[in-house]
């Protein structure tokens, strides 16, 4: 996506402009965020990140505390689970989970008192290694969304590591209503320098940038002056402006946007020197190295028509969705849907009794109205998705190749480049499922080639 | 909570720009071309255009009810087809061969093959050189502007086009009157402010490209230039802003990529000024059009866009 994406050529519709105008709708952004008291149960769910699920390490009748290990794996390829509540594990369960999988539960009924566990202290950290092991003890994945386990993103290969000269900081949060990062920012912005300065050093950057969309700017401000602040030599850190123009936080798009170069298909933001981070994850990380607390909670944005008070609040992981509401006033009428994250790539979730995890970062409770998506009609060929991809696809021929079962044709239109942001659908004018076919034609592609 | 949710696929919103409000701004962009014909051509104008747009409307309706498919005349595409179709008749055309155009648009070109946007050639562009080739005479049978109020000769006249065919340009309306659309032709060709007014509401509302219109246009001015012809008349006389703005641009017929519409808008220019000059008609922008509607697909293949990140890895 080209910076001047919003340019006098892209509005007159001679270049493509990428991306969709969404509406922002971030009605919470001036809400400080709100502490949930603890629920009278959590449901600790053994899959908050990708990679091979955690076991249980506790059993029913165990005592824990905010902050007990209650799931590990040996797998590297993992991040241990802690308790966010202190009481007792009830129930060792299992819970169908978004994608159909199935995964383990540790069940825990609270003691209201939230009693920290007394084996918390701050980690000593001597060398990059000891940070690397701290990262993966505090259980921190990737808080935008995708659950990817940190320690093992900032332990690349030396000779990976060696190439890598920007850490981007993701905090564009390009998503309608969505505000915890922005909140993240302004309420504790110290913990978010300190981290990037960690991951930084860790990485040996040439350059820590933060990108944050124009529609936050006492976040670009407050960074703005922090950032000057920092003296590190050989590391330059800045912020960078992006246009409120969803999806600015898509990964490929924020490199791209940053220092203009594009990751290839198939390829990783390492593979052009880049190691991108939510803002969230890094001051969890920074809090980790300070106090030794892992990740137990997440600030989330509660909005929609279908929820009485809108609001910030951090919760408990592990919280029903149900609690969350209930604590932000309850329903307001009859909720139609119930996404877990932003409106354009959240997931919708088919019951309100379903757990927060790490990485979610926002419910948002729909009433009828604003859960119509009205009926599907022929496509007018009107170019809207192509001009609208930020991957530069042709989502209406995807579309059609898809239900034709061409996989030949969809691998030649590179339907695997496709990221789901969502733009072709938000803009079809016949309200086509568009993305929701290509996700269904990167699954054909997929059984083809296996 | 009781009762069941909603859960589908992300996204979960969606924009407001739906197909109706595309339609509907092309019908209020072709309105200044509207009152602009009703006042040179008279009050039968717009008889003509209303006899159209009901032939289009009735006739989808009809072929929809017929083949049980989901009723589409809300979409306002058939209201938009008719509009253009009657904008291509000359002001004396028979009411019942307007009418026929609407049917032969709606039922033969546009819902035979399945409807708004599986037509592979423009329903009013194919209706009208249908009955062009049908009724020759009755096609081509031009009275003066402003003849209705018979303060002007009213026995038929000849189109610009037409006269500079025929060597007597001499008799050439002014530039001023080619923009404001005092000269005969079609109901909706001649004002050209008009038409600009409809096209600059169309680009500015996010509905066209300017890049059909403006390339079309401008390689007609170009070469009419190079083969030493008066551009500016050429590009002011026919059915050429009509149709760059309004035909050409269709969506369904027209390539969905920037660099597709470049070829095919340069294409229609072409063959249009190739006609204008060197066939025995006078005017060729239906026939280009049409032509290039054809080669579409072929365009659209051609001019596939480069994926993300392709061509970017050696850096």
């Amino acid at each position: 996506m080209a910076k001047n994406s919003n340019g006098l050529l892209c509005k007159l519709g001679i270049v493509k402009s990428p991306g969709a105008p969404v509406p922002h709708r971030k009605h919470t952004k001036d809400c400080a965020t709100v502490d949930m008291p603890a629920p009278a149960k959590v449901t600790m769910v053994m899959q908050q990140h990708i990679g091979a699920p955690c076991a249980p390490t506790v059993k029913v009748g165990d005592e824990v505390f905010v902050g007990t290990v209650i799931g590990d794996s040996t797998a590297p390829f993992s991040a241990p689970i802690h308790s966010s509540v202190s009481g007792k594990v009830v129930k060792i369960d299992s819970i169908l989970m978004q994608n159909g999988s199935k995964a383990q539960t540790v069940i825990i009924e609270s003691d209201g008192q939230q009693t920290v566990d007394p084996s918390i202290k701050a980690p000593v950290i001597n060398s990059d290694a000891d940070l690397i092991k701290a990262v993966h003890d505090s259980g921190l994945v990737g808080l935008g969304g995708a659950g990817f386990p940190t320690h093992i993103k900032i332990s690349p290969k030396p000779e990976v590591k060696a190439a890598i000269d920007h850490l981007l900081i993701n905090a564009a949060e390009c998503e309608p209503y969505l505000t915890p990062d922005v909140r993240q920012i302004l309420e504790d912005s110290e913990n978010v320098v300190e981290g990037m300065k960690l991951v930084a050093k860790l990485l040996d950057v040439k350059y820590a940038v933060i990108g944050i969309e124009d529609n936050k700017p006492e976040a670009i401000k407050l960074m703005t002056e922090l950032l000057a602040q920092v003296k590190i030599d050989g590391i330059t850190f800045k912020v960078e402006t992006l246009p409120s123009r969803y999806p600015q936080g898509a990964e490929k798009v924020l490199i791209d946007q940053c220092t203009g170069r594009q990751v290839p298909p198939g390829k990783l933001p390492s593979d052009v020197g880049c190691v991108v981070m939510n803002v969230t994850s890094v001051a969890v990380l920074a809090n980790y190295v300070k106090t030794g607390m892992p990740l137990t909670t997440k600030r989330l944005t509660v909005d929609g028509a279908g929820v009485s008070k809108p609001m910030n609040v951090r919760v408990p992981i592990g919280t029903s969705i149900k609690d969350v509401i209930e604590f932000c006033g309850g329903y307001k009428g009859a909720p139609a849907k119930v996404i877990s994250g932003g409106p354009m790539m959240g997931m919708a979730m088919a019951s309100d009794e379903f757990p927060i995890l790490k990485q979610n970062n926002g419910i948002l409770v729909f009433d009828k109205e604003e859960a119509d998506l009205s009926a599907t009609t022929d496509c007018i060929r009107c170019g809207r998705c192509v001009n609208a991809c930020p991957m530069n696809l042709m989502p209406t021929k995807l579309e059609a190749y898809t239900n034709l079962g061409r996989t030949d044709e969809l691998q030649k239109l590179n339907i695997m480049n496709c990221m789901e942001c969502g733009c072709c659908a938000f803009v079809c004018p016949a309200n086509r499922r568009l993305v929701q076919s290509i996700r269904l034609g990167k699954g054909l592609v997929r059984n083809a080639s296996n | 909570m009781d009762g069941k949710l909603i859960v589908s696929s992300s996204p979960h919103i969606s924009s407001p720009v739906k197909t109706k409000n595309i339609m509907l701004d092309v019908i209020i962009a072709l309105i200044p071309a509207l009152i602009a014909s009703v006042y040179f051509f008279g009050p039968r104008a717009l008889a003509l255009v209303v006899v159209t747009v009901i032939a289009c409307v009735v006739s989808e309706y009809i072929s929809r009810k017929v083949m049980k498919r989901p009723q589409t005349i809300g979409d306002l595409s058939a209201v938009v087809t008719g509009m253009l179709l009657a904008f291509n008749y000359p002001a004396t055309l028979p009411f019942w061969i307007a009418a026929l155009g609407g049917v032969v648009a709606i039922v033969v070109v546009k819902q035979m093959f399945g409807g708004l946007g599986h037509n592979f050639a423009n329903p009013a562009i194919t209706a009208r050189v249908i009955l062009l080739t049908s009724f020759a005479l009755r096609m081509t049978t031009w009275v003066a502007p402003h003849a209705w109020q018979g303060t002007v000769d009213a026995t038929s006249t000849a189109t610009p086009l037409a006269l500079i065919n025929s060597g007597a340009t001499d008799e050439l309306p002014t530039y001023a009157q080619m923009l404001i659309g005092e000269r005969a032709g079609c109901l909706g060709e001649t004002c050209i402010i008009g038409l600009l007014i409809g096209g600059i509401y169309l680009v500015a509302k996010k509905v066209i490209s300017p890049i059909i219109p403006v390339c079309y246009i401008a390689t007609v001015f170009v070469l009419s230039a190079v083969l030493g012809q008066d551009p500016v008349m050429q590009i002011l006389s026919g059915g050429l802003f009509l149709g760059a703005i309004f035909m050409a641009t269709d969506y369904v017929t027209s390539p969905i990529t920037n660099k597709g519409k470049v070829i095919y808008a340069i294409g229609c220019g072409i063959i249009t000024v190739l006609i204008r000059q060197f066939a025995s008609l006078p005017e060729g922008v239906s026939y280009s059009i049409l032509l290039m509607n054809i080669l579409t697909p072929h365009i659209e293949n051609a001019t596939t866009p480069k994926t993300f990140g392709v061509g970017k890895e050696a850096k």
